[in-house]
């Protein structure tokens, strides 16, 4: 097995990963920046990625790299089109990130209903939306960031369902009076959605259509009505991409990987950084990003200077906690024969039977198949109140030779 | 249920709930006390849940062949989901000497009325294309099979249940006395037998049993249907899997009826922790990899780890625990309890009814371990 030896290894790629790897960089370090996809810039920047690299980047930066395992103390197993290759490093940064929350209701594994950051990485990837009437549903300020780039993009009409209340929605721009440069975001995001109608206190009941989708069911505040649409584009939300934390062996508390003052994690030399230690957002991932880079490269000093703008953008993700907590009635979404798990076919109410994710995993085979419950597992633990937790390895489907080069050292 | 509980079974593992199958259908009032949430959450969900005749020792092969037998009659009312198949075994001859081992693993199935048939190399490739070239042959047997073991233990509980049996979830038992059980909140249960179906906690509750955790690590495949269409075990596998106490691994690979590979396998000693040992699942993919090439562009979707129950002979307890009549143990089946359930579970009511066993309970009887016990001091 080839092995690569670096001073800090940074994993994964958007704005937490980035600003890391820049800040290691900073204080002298050999820096290894490793993420899976194409291209650098994780789920918000995709595609667009190396703009957000310095010039000249003081690190190395490495795409297609999939970190799969832990691999004894201080390194992790990764694959590659190239085949597996041991990372080994002195400090190790974790920004793996999020992923979108799907709920299930009636009709919601029919085709064109899809995950809203999943259809923005779709149309960055060129697929067209010229034309097309798009009705993104859900919870959280990724549905307009959503909105606005595909309205950028020339889809015909949009229509967004935001499941939160009026009365919290507002309370919660209000509060954006102290942060001046939030504020002033939100509404040039506003401005470019204007004729988009947003509703609040909306969300998708079902979602019909032979063979594909044609028509959606919307609650909303004055009853329940139809949508006629090409798309639906669902997120409730964000769940912290904790698993390769755990099999690190991070301790993970409530979802999200825990870390301390300077953004270390419970095992020493190691560092997270971002949406796996908690939703918060752009601003508070790359602040984060920075205090881990520079922790872990051994300038304290300039890592303490991130930990006051950390205290405001925390404040800010609480307040964006808050404002977009998932409402009860969600829970009532699906019916007993909606899927759960779409890998295995298994309903809600055949998981509903049991008394937790465990066994309803292993009775059913919810949660076993090629996702692994990447997907069911956060619905489940909202439906259901469950803990879903994954720690076995491979953090995502690996080659059985990735597995068996692990000795090899 | 008015009176007495007849029989009280601590552990709803797939043994804990074939005995309770075994003793309602008898016509006894049966409860079943279980520590986890739901059936077979333990080894019978970790382990691969092959039903396999197994002939480590003459005992063995009498249990598993009876065990096998009884299943076979079960098959046809198991539910679907308990994914019951007839793949039958292949056990694979890499060189000479092994397919020597072959035709003496033959003759003794052949004594038991048990089908065995003999490979050349070209019926072995016939049979299974993917293996690599170059072995020697190898031994069919037809009339193994595969389940689904956490949905088998459930379909076990729920025929007792029928008969009027009563499972209890969430309760741990801490401590036995003569004729009762103690739970973790320190309630009592009284019954006239307590079954010990604890798999490899037993020895939690009756010291005495020599059994100790033996984990095993199994890797789970991608869907790739009919790549193989047999379980496949090299015949090595007793002498590397049984033979020492070191860690060892051995080539068992069991093809899924959802078109995934399950892959073994592995023993090792004084692991407390469920932790995945990276370098043990790497060996034992390696090794499997040499037997099946294919094996290694292919994805895996997990790995995990799970205790066997194992003893000093390798035989399971099987039986009234000496000096307390009361007390019956069913544990220690190290890698068959699965296959071993359905006979464990008959010997039990057996037993309790005064029936004749169709098989020799000797050999199974616990009063072994205080033998050995005394032996060793
Ligand atoms: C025939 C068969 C087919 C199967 N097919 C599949 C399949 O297709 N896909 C699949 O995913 N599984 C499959 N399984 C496996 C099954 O889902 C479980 O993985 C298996 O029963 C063992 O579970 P586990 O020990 O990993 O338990 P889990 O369900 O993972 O639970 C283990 C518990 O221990 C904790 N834990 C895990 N790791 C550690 C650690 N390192 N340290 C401390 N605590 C830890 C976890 O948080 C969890 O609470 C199959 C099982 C069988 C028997
Ligand atoms: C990797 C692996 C592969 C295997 N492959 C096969 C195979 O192919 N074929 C085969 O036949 N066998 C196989 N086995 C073995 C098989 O899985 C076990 O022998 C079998 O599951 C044992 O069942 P059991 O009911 O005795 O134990 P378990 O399933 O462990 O059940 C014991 C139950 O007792 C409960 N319990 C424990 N202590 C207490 C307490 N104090 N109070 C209340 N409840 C308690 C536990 O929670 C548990 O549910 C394999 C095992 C492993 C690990």
């Amino acid at each position: 097995m080839a092995e690569r030896r670096t001073e800090v290894l940074v994993i994964g790629a958007g704005p937490a990963g980035l600003a890391a790897a820049a800040a290691a960089a900073a204080c002298g370090r050999r820096v290894l920046l490793v993420d899976d996809n194409a291209d650098p810039g994780g789920q918000i920047w995709r595609g667009e990625g190396r703009a957000h690299l310095a010039v000249p980047a003081r690190f190395e930066v490495r795409c297609g790299v999939r970190v799969v395992d832990a691999c004894g103390a201080s390194a992790v197993l990764a694959e590659s089109a190239g085949g597996v290759e041991r990372l080994t490093f002195d400090r190790l940064v974790l920004a793996t990130g999020a992923r979108e929350r799907f709920l299930p209701f009636p009709g919601w594994t029919l085709p064109n209903v899809v995950g809203a950051g999943g259809l923005q990485a779709m149309v960055k990837g060129g697929v067209p939306i010229a034309g097309k009437r798009v009705v993104i549903a859900g919870s959280g300020p990724l549905l307009l960031a959503v909105a606005a780039y595909l309205r950028s993009r020339g889809a015909r009409s949009l229509l967004i369902a935001e499941q939160t209340g009026r009365l919290r929605l507002a309370r919660f721009v209000l509060g954006l009076a102290g942060a001046p440069q939030r504020l002033r975001q939100t509404l040039e995001l506003r401005r470019a959605l204007a004729g988009v109608p947003l509703l609040t206190d909306a969300w998708p009941l079902s979602a019909h259509g032979a063979g594909r989708l044609e028509e959606i069911r919307l609650r909303t505040r004055r009853g329940e009505r139809g949508e006629r649409c090409d798309l639906l584009a669902c997120g409730f939300g964000l769940v912290p991409n904790t698993e390769l934390a755990a099999l690190l062996g991070c301790r993970v508390e409530a979802g999200c990987v825990a870390v301390d003052e300077h953004q270390a994690t419970s095992v020493a030399g190691v560092y997270a950084a971002g949406e796996m230690t908690g939703i918060g957002g752009l601003d508070l991932s790359r602040i984060e990003g920075e205090i881990a880079g520079y922790a872990a490269g051994g300038d304290e000093r300039k890592a303490r200077a991130g930990l006051g703008p950390r205290r405001r953008a925390r404040r800010f993700a609480r307040a964006l906690e808050r404002a977009f907590a998932l409402r009860e009635e969600l829970r009532e979404l699906p019916d007993a024969r909606t899927l759960l798990c779409r890998c295995e076919d298994v309903s809600v109410g055949r998981a509903a039977r049991y008394p937790s994710w465990r066994a309803a995993k292993l009775h059913t085979r919810c949660g076993m198949g090629a996702c692994q419950g990447r997907i069911c597992g956060a619905a489940a633990a909202f439906l259901f109140g469950w803990r879903c937790e994954h720690a076995r390895p491979p953090a995502s489907p690996a080659r059985i030779a990735t597995l068996a080069a692990q000795h090899e050292v | 249920m008015s009176g007495r509980t007849d029989v009280l079974i601590v552990g709803g593992g797939i043994v804990g709930a074939a005995c309770a199958a075994a003793c309602a259908q008898a016509g006894l009032t049966v409860a079943l006390v279980e520590a986890d949430l739901a059936v077979g959450m333990d080894a019978t969900a970790a382990g691969m849940g092959q039903i396999v005749a197994m002939d480590g020792s003459p005992a063995e092969l009498a249990l598993t062949r009876y065990s096998q037998r009884l299943w076979d009659d079960l098959a046809r009312s198991l539910p679907e989901d308990c994914e019951y198949e007839r793949c039958g075994t292949l056990w694979i001859a890499a060189d000479d000497d092994e397919m020597e081992e072959a035709a003496r693993k033959a003759t003794r199935y052949h004594e038991h009325a048990l089908q065995a048939e003999l490979l050349e190399q070209r019926d072995l490739y016939a049979l299974e294309p993917a293996l690599r070239p170059g072995l020697a042959g190898g031994l069919c047997v037809p009339g193994d099979s595969i389940l689904y073991a956490p949905r088998a233990a459930a379909a076990l509980l729920a025929e007792a249940e029928r008969h009027g049996a009563r499972a209890l979830f969430g309760c741990r038992v801490r401590a036995l006395h003569e004729g009762e059980v103690e739970l973790d909140d320190g309630a009592r249960m009284a019954a006239r037998t307590v079954v010990l179906a604890t798999g490899a906690r037993a020895a939690e509750l009756i010291p005495e049993l020599p059994i100790r955790p033996r984990t095993g690590h199994l890797v789970i495949t991608e869907r790739y249907p009919a790549l193989v269409r047999h379980q496949l075990v090299e015949l090595g596998y007793v002498k590397s899997a049984h033979g020492t106490d070191a860690d060892s691994v051995a080539f068992n690979l069991q093809p899924r009826p959802t078109g995934q590979l399950l892959i073994g396998s592995s023993r090792q000693y004084g692991r407390a922790d469920p932790a995945v040992d990276r370098v043990i699942v790497a060996r034992m993919l390696k090794r499997a990899i040499a037997y099946l090439p294919v094996l290694h562009g292919l994805d895996a979707l997990r790995v995990w780890t799970g205790q066997r129950a194992a003893t000093l002979d390798g035989l399971p307890y099987i039986g009234p625990c000496p000096g307390r009549a009361w007390l019956f143990v069913a544990a220690g089946h190290e890698g068959l309890g699965i296959t071993a359930a359905l006979a464990t579970a008959r010997l039990l009511s057996d037993h309790l009814l005064g029936r004749a066993p169709e098989i020799a309970p000797e050999p199974y009887s616990p009063a072994r371990a205080w033998l050995e016990t005394v032996v060793r001091a």
